[in-house]
């Protein structure tokens, strides 16, 4: 009947998380997006599968986008996470979040920030993407409702968007 | 480079809010992660469930032993039927039979099933003493396939079976006491004998579809707490609040005024929200622990809590040699699992259109509800259509070319008309069965020549139609509120669980009423505030709440109109509403707002519109299952495709898929043809990959790593959507549902595309490269061994 919660333990991070610096006390088996939408209360990050597959709980990590919720919130420290809402402009909408809006690029809206994150990643990396580029760099990322088309839809217009 | 192309069909409202194009009005929200779930809800002193699960399929439970897991420090409790008895004494429920306990009490009948319930704050403690839970089974002989369970006598799922009654199509049910047949339904439509006898070829094939899951990215989801006054606040991802209400009122025989049951947006739904899931035990759980709890569902549990039946079809067709169809006579059994949830609804609503839309002379068909061992079945996109369309439109490919038929040639000769009596005796109206099919032809330029490839990449082209019947009879209920400033909230219990009813809600009230869609609110579901209706399914909502949504916002436009009149002295037929406002014939405009301050003397007061729509229905004739009014409209969707398949591997790719559907009117043209596409793809992973594969009742593959989705590399090459609009007599504008109608046709349709293109058939889902492959080999008089 010994187990580990009897010796259940804090430790103190830093998190630096939208760039706003965050001291908690987290236990260490706390995955990341437990700690983003439990402790800070960032719930644009959504938890589907819970094993890296779905990327609802995609965030960026010094800029690189990774699944929240095969991550520790330890591992985190020292390093730069960006969620959906540090992508979104005090008013109104980016341009990428625009062009979900104008494209219907959401049903459901549970994948919608995951896919946002991850899309914003790209075109910070490649303004001018293929839409073969476009599949690949969102192809980790699940959506159930949409059929997929008119989130590389609004991906490309995006692109386009901030070229003109 | 993909495309999706405009619609067939151009819908004209250039002026109202109907047919706009209108942005998703929560599409801001969900863009930004503020969107509202109950997914993201905690509340203070909330305690966290985690259930302990059955590991047998067929058991009697000899005993369960708690007492490790309770002492784990940091568990608040353990919870076994026995504690669930205390607060509800007859713990059975569900939409069509009462036969699914809150917690097993003394059997199980499928792996998965909840035997008990771990409660902490923490919800890793909860997790990890679940596995301290000792549960001693007796082994019993456990029953998987449909047909199986259907003639067994030995391994009996359920010893009484009890129904519900709640629903008024599901009054008629029977149950077979002392058999694994939940419920059947039988259809006797004209001398089925006579009418075989007259046909020149008769064609017997069985097709099979495997069982499949919905998999909604959120999770099932629901938090229960007891109010200040004792009463039950459910906050819940359902797609039915109505009914969870009634029923956890039921259950624990309070009035429905005790019972408060919300929700938020749905991160999806497909079916696997509907009726009632986990809202019967959290209330439960609530209530003996005084506490706010919360159960959270992971993906693997939502396998072990409700999927799509596996079916199998056996259909029997008369033709004469000019390829007229004379004669069906169609069996099907649906695997229901071990609970029948709404699966009796799928058995008759399914079981009487495996006519398909086609004009038969003479028609038999059976439906049997069977239950086996397996996760539960329930509703899920398609209420079981697409697994009978599997079967009707793989067949009518068969007959066609066995004919020498074009296969559209062979559709255009025996498809439905309007003025015709479908098989139940229902006659078709305002359905677009010629018009799906033809633009079908269209887009697909079936009339053109088609490069079938060569070498080992041969390609081949398909097409398919189906037919579904709107569940009925129905009951939405809407109200309208105009505030005292004029701007308008519409009250309806519509989920929007992402097919976007908010928006066509909006369009609908905001067409009445002179107003722009922006700027109307929608009130979410919430028994304490929206009105009753019945559940968000089927594709019923746009035809149902949206008539109720119509009716209640013309009823608070007459009366707007009414007090307007009475201030000017002018004849309210003489008064114009727009723009929020009245206009009057001496060029005067009065706001809602200023209208109702002129009344209270002040920014004071409301107008409050209501709505309800009921939809005629006439009950089956127990003797022949014929009615004359058995549904309110008919669903017309066809697909196209266009495959290429690789004789080296039997993998199937799509090059080509056409979508079309019959909306009646778009609302919102932008969202129909997202969810006939969204429909489309969803039935393309039933089709092409997705299996919930058993191991003794177990899921070896219940993860979405072992359970693989479509994802962004399915996209076919080109994916183009076409919206046809027949407008129905008595649906909102003229609509009708939408959708489910995407998903009727695609399974056949690439079934045809893979005998077009390399000539051999599959008669069971998913088309596997393995199956195709297999079935190439035995064509080519190769064992499977060779391959």
């Amino acid at each position: 009947m010994m187990s580990e919660v009897q010796t259940k333990t804090t430790v103190r991070v830093r998190l630096n998380v939208n760039g706003a610096v965050h001291e908690l006390d987290v236990e260490p088996r706390w995955l990341l997006s437990d700690v983003l939408r439990h402790q800070l209360g960032l719930t644009g990050t959504h938890v589907g599968c819970e094993q890296g597959v779905c990327g609802a709980c995609t965030v960026l990590v010094d800029g690189k986008p990774e699944r929240s919720c095969l991550m520790f919130a330890v591992q985190a420290e020292g390093h730069e996470v960006t969620t959906i809402e540090g992508l979104t402009p005090a008013d109104g909408l980016s341009p990428l979040q625009e062009a979900f809006q104008e494209h219907h690029a959401l049903q459901c809206g549970f994948c919608t920030p995951g896919m946002v994150v991850t899309a914003a990643a790209l075109l910070r990396d490649r303004p001018n993407p293929t839409e073969e580029e476009v599949r690949e760099a969102l192809s980790g990322n699940v959506c159930r409702c949409t059929g997929y088309q008119f989130i590389v839809d609004a991906v490309l217009a995006a692109a386009k968007e901030g070229r003109s | 480079m993909s495309k999706v192309m405009e619609p067939g069909v151009q819908s004209a409202a250039p002026s109202g809010q109907v047919g706009r194009p209108v942005k998703r009005l929560e599409s801001a929200a969900k863009v930004t992660g503020r969107a509202e779930y109950i997914h993201n809800l905690e509340l203070p002193g909330m305690l966290r469930a985690k259930v302990v699960r059955s590991t047998v399929a067929h058991a009697r439970i000899r005993g369960i032993d708690t007492s490790a897991a309770k002492a784990l420090p940091g568990v608040y409790d353990v919870i076994t039927a026995e504690d669930i008895l205390k607060v509800i004494p007859d713990p059975y429920y569900g939409p069509a039979f009462h036969d699914q306990p809150i917690l097993a009490i003394d059997k199980v009948r499928h792996v998965g099933e909840p035997v008990a319930v771990v409660l902490a704050t923490d919800v890793h403690v909860a997790d990890q003493a679940t596995d301290l839970v000792e549960v001693e089974y007796e082994e019993l002989e456990p029953v998987f396939h449909e047909v199986e369970a259907y003639k067994s006598q030995t391994a009996i799922v359920h010893d009484v079976i009890r129904p519900a009654g709640t629903f008024a199509d599901l009054k008629s049910l029977q149950p077979r006491n002392k058999t694994n047949v939940a419920m059947e339904y039988h259809l006797r439509n004209g001398d089925v004998d006579a009418a075989f006898a007259k046909a020149d070829y008769v064609f017997e094939h069985t097709f099979r579809s495997q069982q499949v899951n919905h998999l909604p990215l959120e999770p099932t989801v629901t938090v229960a707490q007891l109010t200040d006054t004792g009463n039950l606040l459910i906050h819940t991802s359902s797609q039915s609040p109505s009914f969870v209400r009634i029923e956890v009122a039921r259950l624990l025989g309070w009035p429905e005024n005790k019972v408060r049951v919300r929700t938020a947006y749905l991160g999806g739904g497909f079916g696997a929200k509907l009726y009632i899931k986990l809202e019967a035990l959290v209330a439960a759980l609530a209530l003996i622990t005084q506490r706010p709890v919360r159960l959270s569902l992971t993906m693997e549990e939502q396998f072990y809590t409700i999927t799509r039946h596996a079916a199998t079809v056996t259909i029997r067709t008369g033709v004469t040699k000019d390829g007229r169809i004379v004669a069906r006579d169609c069996k099907t059994w649906w695997n229901g699992g071990a609970y029948a949830d709404i699966g009796p609804r799928v058995t008759q609503k399914s079981g009487f259109t495996a006519a398909g839309p086609y004009d038969i002379e003479a028609v038999s068909l059976d439906s049997y509800a069977v239950y086996t061992n397996l996760p539960p079945a329930g509703a899920l996109r398609g209420f079981g259509i697409p697994q009978l369309v599997w079967a009707y439109e793989s067949q009518a490919d068969i007959i066609a070319r066995e004919l020498g038929m074009d296969p559209l040639e062979f559709r255009r000769k025996n498809i439905l008309r309007n003025g015709r009596p479908h098989a139940t005796g229902t006659i078709l109206e305002d359905a677009g069965t010629v018009e799906v099919l033809e633009e079908l032809a269209r887009k697909m330029n079936w009339d053109q020549p088609f490069d079938r490839g060569s070498g080992t990449i041969r390609r081949g082209r398909g097409i398919a139609i189906g037919v579904k019947a709107a569940v009925s009879p129905t009951t939405s209920v809407a109200f309208v509120n105009l505030y005292s400033d004029g701007s308008c909230g519409v009250y309806c219990g519509t989920v929007d669980m992402g097919q976007g009813s908010d928006t066509a809600m909006a369009q609908i009230a905001a067409d009445v009423l002179g107003l722009r869609a922006e700027d109307v609110r929608i009130i979410h579901p919430d028994t304490e505030v929206t009105p009753y209706d019945m559940a968000t399914l089927g594709s019923r909502s746009t035809f149902h709440m949206g008539n109720a949504v119509r009716l209640a916002a013309e009823d608070a436009k007459q009366k707007i109109v009414a007090m307007c009149a009475e201030q000017t002295g002018f004849d309210p037929a003489a008064l114009v509403v727009r723009d929020g406002g009245v206009a009057t014939p001496d060029g005067s405009f009065f706001t809602f707002g200023a209208i109702l301050a002129k009344r209270h003397g002040m920014q004071a007061g409301n107008v409050l519109g209501v709505g309800s729509y009921f939809p005629y229905y006439e009950k089956p004739n127990p003797e022949t299952g014929m009615s004359e009014h058995i549904t309110p409209y008919w669903m017309v969707g066809g697909t196209g495709v266009e495959v290429e398949v690789d004789m080296e591997t039997g993998k199937v790719h799509i090059t080509r898929l056409v979508t079309v559907g019959d909306c009646g009117k778009a609302i919102n043209p932008g969202i129909v043809r997202r969810q006939l596409s969204g429909a489309s793809f969803m039935q393309m992973g039933f089709t092409l990959f997705e299996e919930m594969v058993f191991d003794e009742g177990q899921v070896v593959n219940a993860s979405m790593a072992d359970y693989k989705i479509p994802g962004f590399w399915d996209l076919p090459d080109i994916n183009e959507v076409s919206i046809v609009e027949v407008p129905h007599r008595n649906g909102p504008f003229g609509a009708k549902g939408i959708g489910e109608t995407g998903s009727l046709g695609l399974s056949p349709a690439v079934a045809n595309a893979i005998y077009d293109a390399i000539g051999v058939r599959i008669y069971e889902t998913p088309l596997t490269p393995e199956k195709v492959l297999k079935a190439l080999r035995e064509k080519q008089g190769q064992g499977w061994e060779d391959a």
